[in-house]
């Protein structure tokens, strides 16, 4: 998956854990937690979710990657590049 | 011939999750999402550990813990359960106070509660601004040294009229005192403070139902009055399998909703652990007990709105040791009206549930007799008392009964009928169970914090993540 692919998986996953969100507006750089209303178990969610579709391990350490989409996105990129897009 | 509760169980799962409190529920339905093969087993006839209820003659439902929780369960159980279930979530109406010290209703919120500590106990808006915001900003990771005692000492000192304000409900939540870290108290606060109290409209009944519902959707293989002897290890110390009813299934993991202290003791059994491992669990302290006495009014018979929650007491000031006394001189009432269970039809059910906090050695050796008589005596008191919030409570009563450290001892087999689980030290012993065993993970009532209806959900969700990590292979892509 390039990163746009990898951006749309977050952005599915995110419609999930909080349907009343609207993320078209979201801003990239700015950290999702002060955007939407997202806690510590949503985050978790976001692991399982990736783990689930793509059977990647994020350890908790690696959390604080999790913080932009653009922070998430190079996090993710490495580990997702031989990945086949679910679309 | 009895009844074979395990038959046509399959010979290995994935996980078996031991005990059905909502964390277990929890974990058993977040691992069956995720694929998972998933063996519940309960020892009890009825699904929900301390999330219950139990019906008398004449249509009485009673329940034992559904007032309340905080907001943060809507979205929990929306996420890990159903949106249904989300849905029947409903705030509570109101949080009353009667003391020697002070008398109000509050809808205990952020907004309410300041509003309630700057005209009713005068204290400046700074103070409660920064109090609030202390409490908010506290996480379990924080500093464990500072007490609750020493926390309210710093914002509110000498005022153990705010501290009583402050502390019944949360001791009534979760058995915590101000002896407890103070993060304990920030995080659980913060949690009600965010928007008041809910419950679940349709009563506990109804929750558990639709629980059950989901959990078969899911695929999760459900099997009550199964009770696990003992958890099978291979010799280098990873889970193989449980002895259920006399009976060895195989699994790759384990999660325990056993008491973390039976769950060490009882089923690993200290002589597979570490020393230094066992001797932390040893040293864990369980929270206190429970007394309830249950009054259901006749069909028909209502009450005068008195608060949903009332926090009633005779005692001059906040006192753990006076509220944990066979002495009682405070109970918390609460008040079921008939919008409990909207649904049901025919005359309508009011019904009142009191509890104590209660310490496990004031019941535990007493002789039958004298243990009926001082039931009855609980009964009684607890009659006397409610008397001035339902008049002539005697005669509109239809069934009375009360509970004890024991009964809670004898339906969930909690080591002292713990009812708020462990002290916070429980938590760390939790966690590095997985590093004790291969494959064991313990999701129950840990720390203060992982414990009451939303601690526990959570904590379940965090726990099979950790089992979900355990049972995926090496990362893929590489």
């Amino acid at each position: 998956m390039n990163e746009g692919q990898i951006r749309q998986v977050i952005i599915d996953i995110l419609e999930r854990i909080a349907p009343d969100e609207d993320l078209s507006e979201l801003d990239d750089a700015v950290p999702f937690r002060e955007q939407m209303e997202l806690d510590s178990m949503d985050f978790l969610d976001i692991v399982m979710e990736l783990r689930k579709q793509y059977r990647i391990q994020i350890p908790e350490e690696d959390y604080e990657h999790l913080v932009t989409m653009n922070s998430t996105v190079t996090y993710l990129t490495p580990l997702l590049k031989d990945v086949e897009s679910p679309a | 011939m009895p009844k074979d509760f395990l038959k046509g169980v399959k010979d290995e799962y994935d996980v078996v999750i031991i005990g059905s409190g909502l964390a277990g529920l929890t974990s058993a339905n977040v691992l069956a999402r995720q694929g998972y093969s998933v063996l519940l087993l309960e020892h009890h006839y009825q699904l929900g550990g301390m999330a219950t209820w139990f019906k008398r003659r004449n249509g009485h439902i009673f329940d034992i813990s559904l007032h309340g929780f905080p907001m943060g369960m809507i979205k929990s159980c929306r996420k890990y359960w159903t949106q249904e279930i989300a849905d029947s979530i409903v705030q509570l109406k109101g949080v009353r106070f009667e003391n020697p010290q002070f008398s109000l209703e509050t809808t205990f919120d952020r907004q309410d509660f300041t509003c309630i500590l700057r005209e009713e106990f005068q204290v400046p808006d700074e103070t409660i601004k920064k109090f609030f915001d202390t409490a908010r900003g506290m996480n379990f990771y924080d500093d464990q040294d500072k007490t609750t005692r020493e926390l309210f000492e710093e914002f509110f000192p000498g005022r153990d009229d705010v501290v009583r304000l402050l502390m019944e409900p949360i001791t009534y939540a979760n058995g915590s005192t101000l002896e407890d870290p103070a993060i304990t108290y920030g995080i659980v606060f913060s949690n009600f403070m965010h928007k008041g109290v809910f419950t679940f409209s349709g009563g506990t009944d109804k929750l558990i139902g639709h629980i059950k519902d989901e959990l078969l959707a899911n695929g999760v293989d459900l099997r009550i009055r199964s009770l696990v002897e003992k958890i099978e290890l291979t010799p280098d110390r990873k889970v193989s399998g449980i002895v259920v009813n006399g009976k060895r299934i195989g699994c790759k993991t384990i999660v325990s909703n056993a008491n973390l202290k039976s769950t060490v003791f009882d089923l690993v059994g200290e002589e597979n652990l570490d020393r230094r491992f066992v001797e932390e669990a040893k040293a864990v302290r369980l929270n206190n007990s429970s007394c309830q006495v249950y009054v259901a009014l006749k069909p028909g018979e209502e009450i005068d709105y008195c608060g949903d929650l009332l926090f009633h007491s005779e005692h001059k000031g906040f006192d753990i040791d006076a509220m944990l006394s066979r002495e009682i001189s405070s109970r918390t009432f609460s008040f079921y009206y008939p919008s409990t269970r909207p649904d049901r039809e025919g005359p309508g059910r009011s019904l009142v549930v009191s509890s104590t906090n209660a310490n496990f050695e004031d019941w535990a050796n007493l002789p039958g007799d004298e243990y009926e008589r001082q039931k009855k005596d609980l009964c009684e008191t607890t009659l006397d008392c409610l008397e001035q919030y339902v008049p002539n409570v005697r005669e509109r009563a239809d069934h009375v009964e009360a509970s004890t450290p024991r009964t809670f001892q004898h339906y969930t087999r909690h080591w002292r009928g713990a009812s708020f689980g462990t002290k916070f030290e429980g938590l760390a012993v939790s966690k590095a169970l997985p590093e004790q065993v291969g494959g064991l993970y313990h999701a129950g009532s840990v720390g203060i914090i992982m414990s009451g209806w939303l601690g526990a959900v959570n904590y379940g969700v965090i726990v099979a993540n950790d089992v979900d990590k355990y049972l995926t292979p090496a990362a893929a892509g590489v």
